[in-house]
């Protein structure tokens, strides 16, 4: 039963729909991958450098009887949504009741939420079985995953380099085959920028069409969650099951979300797709600007038509989502004060306390982020900062729909680096920052982008590509995706020397 | 003759009024908004700000504060948003206040008070909506939060809908001060959209007090809170225009500061210092979108506002009621009762003097509120109409009054009337009897009326009403007495 594993989520849905397995097969072939490849059961600190970590807690229990449930079901001739009984891993800034939500942070360890997100509620009612919760940069800030009080997530392609982040966890469990389907969070390109460097489908969907309610927040006006799945098919199957108005998230869209599958396999013929002239060039690897030339030639020999569309603020994107962002952040994570969840550190007075428990409980990425949001917001510095980004933010969203006059959707690379070693990034948050320059333009205006694999380095390590789609058009991204796939045909599953062990016979 | 201050001075203050709207739900979540619940009952993920958490507007709430602009002659803001607040403080549950900040959603109204039979305009900056913050107990010797014991915090109040109504600085004295609060709370009460009761907090004001010398600019402002009643406000604005007067004179400065009014002692004192002023950072709030009020809808609001009470008033004073009574029965909310009771064709005058005499006197006493009471303006209409056809004397009216609210408005004066035969004499011949009898009875206080001493038939008048048990028409009594002592 191993080589389920391997299975996506839309083969798995036809096996266990002709019977061939039953979901608690699939569930169970997937908990026996994660307690073989991941060390989640090992304590905390006692992993070994061949451990993946991707989780941080199991909800094993909960999840088999979930899986028995969906076979009762579908064995009594009940209707089931179309990925029913596929297993799937959450990331740990959504809120679940049954599990602690950490949030990747010391301040909510062990904190068990009294409620469920609005995509936890549509994952079960879509009956896909949650396998538990993934590790993550602490808050949602980061791109390594480096950044979770609760140790490194190893990347299956090469376990001495990071999965990206914030969304490692989530990107690493697809890619390891302990999950054919992921939950992530993307504010900056924490879905895309992780799915680039661990060679696995990652979407963010168009602002607001993926509910927030119960999403920890990090940067409200940015944060999305959405899709990781080793195919581009899945992904968009797990768009369609969490996407939706939520009368919870004021934010949320009211209108009505495109079809995915309608044109899925239409292809690019004839479609019109820009090259972002200032996301490339300079910054950008060398193996990662050979697969983003030769993903324009094969769209060009699809029958699409190439050209270069410019988005002349991209360049201030990068500054503009790092005020905007952190002086969100200063506000959202006012609420952890030690008063009524988390941690804890007693002291004198009230103001004592709030200031202990929170230089105890935060690690130095998001303190970093707190105090330059605070400073940005600050009287004196708000028009200089916070206003002036706002103002940077609205000139990309017009250079995006001024973009999109002339073509159907553009393309960068995800990343300007395949995944990189541990730590070689971590003293210098600038360089840490850089990996986003990318990613953030999409964040700033709202719109859908996808990172789809489109190649590996020398070194074999994974590269993406990028497709922004104007808002709402998240079944174009899908779609132009999709016909890159089917055209590189590459093998998800993780090789080379020092990757994750895979099952005998694939 | 208003509060004045001293010669070549002038008193500048401003007021901040919040009230608590009365909506079912809280601002953002579906919570109850009940006052009085056990604590952390009416609570849910969205008010106690459990991570994740999303709020989203009441749409009544937003309604309820387009009509209280549009009362207060507000221009109502087309678009408008949400800011939030930073600031800490262990009872705010997000560490965040939303509030609005740039665009409020009403501003430039105002409110026309009278003054000693003066009308004084009193300019309003904005109307905003905020949420509250839950209630902090501190158990220990201050009874503060510095130097608590503990502290037990319910957040039952955490995200009821506020408004917050700032006035421009037109106040220069006490009583303008008092009739603002006055008038704005009556014109609450005639919306409905608030309990609009300062003992339970439902309404509080907060002064910013300056002085300056006639002439210069505004001087120094500080902010008292704590002002719990409409007479503590005028006490503490008085108290502390005399302390920054003097203050002054002494050739000190005033200090910018929040200050604690105590009832007890009729001081103002330092609550804290705002040398290092707080920056709340605003910023848009990110999880909210724009509030839209479109000019139909407001047109709509503007149409279906009840009766303002400055309109009532004049209304009342024109069908005949004392200006002051007009004024009561405006402000206490019984002009329902009022109207009902007078649309029978009951004299205006007299069915206000009941309710703002005997009736609210009555229910004070027993300690009875109106709605408890069961009483309404048929009931009122009914007894005046007895009293005026001559069935009950005001005395015995008072009697069905008391069997009225004892029964909790289940009987009607006149079932009252049959049941306790509390009827008035007035038949002339049964009543002639008695008089005669009286009169037989007692001859010296007879000869000493005929030798003039007019008074002393009262005493009479009494002996009728003992033997009548009460029930004796005294205008006819004392007719009668009249008649048998002359023919005598």
């Amino acid at each position: 039963m191993s080589e389920l594993v391997t299975k996506s989520a839309a083969d798995l849905v036809a096996l266990m729909e002709s019977g061939e397995v039953s979901s608690r097969e699939v569930v169970d072939a997937h908990l026996a991958r994660i307690e073989e490849v991941d060390g989640h059961a090992r304590p905390d600190g006692d992993l070994t450098e061949s451990d993946v970590h991707a989780f941080l807690a199991l909800t094993a229990e909960q999840a088999r009887r979930h899986a028995d449930d969906v076979d009762q079901r579908r064995a009594t001739g009940h209707p089931l949504g179309p990925l029913a009984g596929v297993p799937l891993a959450l990331k740990d800034v959504i809120t679940m009741r049954g599990a602690p939500t950490t949030v990747g942070s010391r301040m909510l360890q062990g904190w068990e939420p009294p409620y469920d997100a609005t995509v936890t509620t549509r994952l079960r009612a879509a009956d896909i079985v949650v396998l538990g919760k993934t590790n993550m940069d602490e808050f949602a800030m980061g791109s390594s995953t480096e950044n979770s009080a609760y140790g490194n997530t190893r990347n299956p392609w090469d376990l001495g380099r990071v999965p990206g982040g914030s969304s490692g966890g989530s990107a690493a469990a697809v890619a390891g085959l302990m999950a054919p389907l992921a939950i992530g969070t993307d504010t900056g390109g924490s879905i895309r920028q992780p799915a680039a460097v661990c060679g696995v489908v990652g979407a963010k969907p168009t602002y607001g069409a993926v509910s927030r309610y119960g999403l920890v927040a990090f940067a409200s006006s940015l944060d999305q969650a959405g899709p990781f799945a080793r195919t581009v098919e899945d992904a968009a199957l797990l768009q369609a099951a969490i996407h939706g108005h939520d009368p919870l998230d004021s934010t949320s869209i009211t209108q009505e979300l495109p079809d995915l599958f309608a044109d899925l396999r239409a292809g690019v013929d004839g479609l019109r797709i820009g090259v972002v002239t200032e996301l490339q060039g300079d910054g950008y690897e060398l193996g990662v600007e050979a697969a983003f030339r030769d993903s324009l030639a094969r769209y060009e020999a699809m029958g699409a038509v190439i050209s270069e569309v410019s988005l002349p603020h991209a360049p201030f994107g990068l500054p503009a989502y790092y005020l905007i962002a952190p002086s969100e952040c200063s506000s959202n994570l006012a609420r952890f004060d030690g008063v009524r969840y988390g941690n804890r550190v007693d002291a004198p007075t009230a103001e004592e306390m709030n200031a202990a428990t929170r230089a105890a409980g935060f690690g130095p990425e998001v303190k970093r982020r707190i105090m330059i949001g605070t400073h940005a917001l600050s009287s004196g510095y708000y028009d200089a900062y916070y206003l002036q980004a706002s103002k940077v933010r609205r000139l990309i969203a017009d250079d995006f729909v001024a973009a999109f006059d002339q073509v159907d959707v553009v393309v960068s690379p995800t990343s300007p680096t395949v995944a990189f070693p541990f730590g070689s990034k971590t003293a210098d948050p600038i360089a840490m920052y850089l990996n986003d320059v990318a990613t953030v333009p999409a964040s700033l205006a709202g719109v859908p982008a996808i990172s789809v694999p489109n190649g590996r380095d020398d070194a074999g390590l994974p590269v993406g590509l990028q497709i922004m789609a104007p808002l709402l058009r998240d079944d174009l991204m899908y779609r132009v995706a999709w016909a890159l796939e089917q055209d590189l045909g590459l093998s998800p599953i993780p090789t080379g020397g020092n990757a994750v062990a895979v099952p005998q016979g694939v | 003759m208003v509060t004045t201050v001293k010669d070549g001075w002038e008193l500048v203050v401003g007021l901040e009024v919040h009230v608590e709207l009365n909506t079912v739900t809280k601002m953002w979540c579906g919570c109850s908004t009940d006052f009085g619940a056990p604590p952390n009952t009416n609570v849910c993920p969205v008010c106690t700000g459990q991570p994740g958490a999303l709020p989203v507007v009441n749409r009544e709430a937003v309604t309820s504060a387009v009509r209280l602009g549009l009362a207060l002659n507000c221009d109502i803001v087309e678009v408008c948003r949400f800011h939030r607040k930073n600031y800490f403080y262990p009872d705010l549950a997000k560490n965040y206040q939303i509030s609005q900040y740039d665009i409020p959603l009403c501003q430039d109204g105002w409110i026309d008070v009278d003054v000693e039979g003066e009308t004084r305009r009193v300019r309003l900056e904005r109307l905003h909506m905020e949420e509250d913050t839950g209630k902090s107990t501190h158990l220990g010797l201050t009874g503060r939060l510095h130097g608590a014991d503990k502290s037990l915090i319910d957040y039952n109040r955490c995200g009821v809908p506020l408004l917050e109504i700032v006035s421009r600085p037109d106040i220069h004295d006490p009583e303008t001060a008092q009739a603002y609060l006055r008038e704005l709370q009556a014109i609450v009460q005639a919306l409905g959209v608030s309990d609009a009761r300062m003992e339970e907090g439902s309404i509080r004001c907060d002064a910013n007090v300056s002085v300056r010398r006639i002439g210069e600019s505004l001087g120094t402002r500080t902010e008292t809170k704590n002002l719990n009643s409409v007479r503590s406000l005028g006490r503490a604005i008085a108290f502390e225009a005399e302390r920054q007067i003097a203050t002054i004179e002494d050739g000190e400065t005033i200090v910018m500061e929040t200050r604690h009014w105590d009832e007890g002692r009729g001081v103002t004192e330092t609550l804290r210092r705002k040398e290092t002023v707080t920056d709340y950072r605003y910023f848009p709030d990110p999880d909210l979108v724009e509030i839209h009020s479109p000019a139909d809808w407001v047109e709509e609001q503007r149409g279906t506002l009840p009766e303002l009470p400055a309109v009532s008033r004049h209304r009342l004073i024109e069908a005949g009621v004392d200006p002051a009574q007009a004024l009561t029965v405006v402000g206490t909310g019984v002009l329902a009762i009022y109207d009902d009771a007078t649309t029978g064709g009951a004299d205006a005058q007299t069915v206000a003097n009941w309710l703002t005499g005997d009736v609210s006197g009555q229910l004070s006493t027993a300690g009875v509120t109106w709605e408890e009471s069961g009483l309404t303006g048929a009931h009122v209409a009914e007894l005046v109409s007895l009293v005026a056809e001559g069935t009950l004397s005001n005395k015995l009216a008072k009697q069905v009054l008391e069997a009225m609210i004892d029964a909790r408005g289940t009987a009607t004066p006149a079932q009252i009337v049959e049941e306790r035969g509390l009827k008035q004499v007035s038949d002339e011949g049964e009543l002639r009897g008695i008089v005669e009898r009286v009169v037989a009875d007692n001859a010296a206080t007879v000869d000493a009326i005929r030798g003039g001493n007019d008074k002393a038939i009262g005493a009479l008048v009494g002996q009728v009403m003992q033997a009548t048990r009460g029930q004796a028409d005294p205008r006819k009594t004392n007719e009668l007495l009249r008649e048998v002592i002359a023919a005598g």
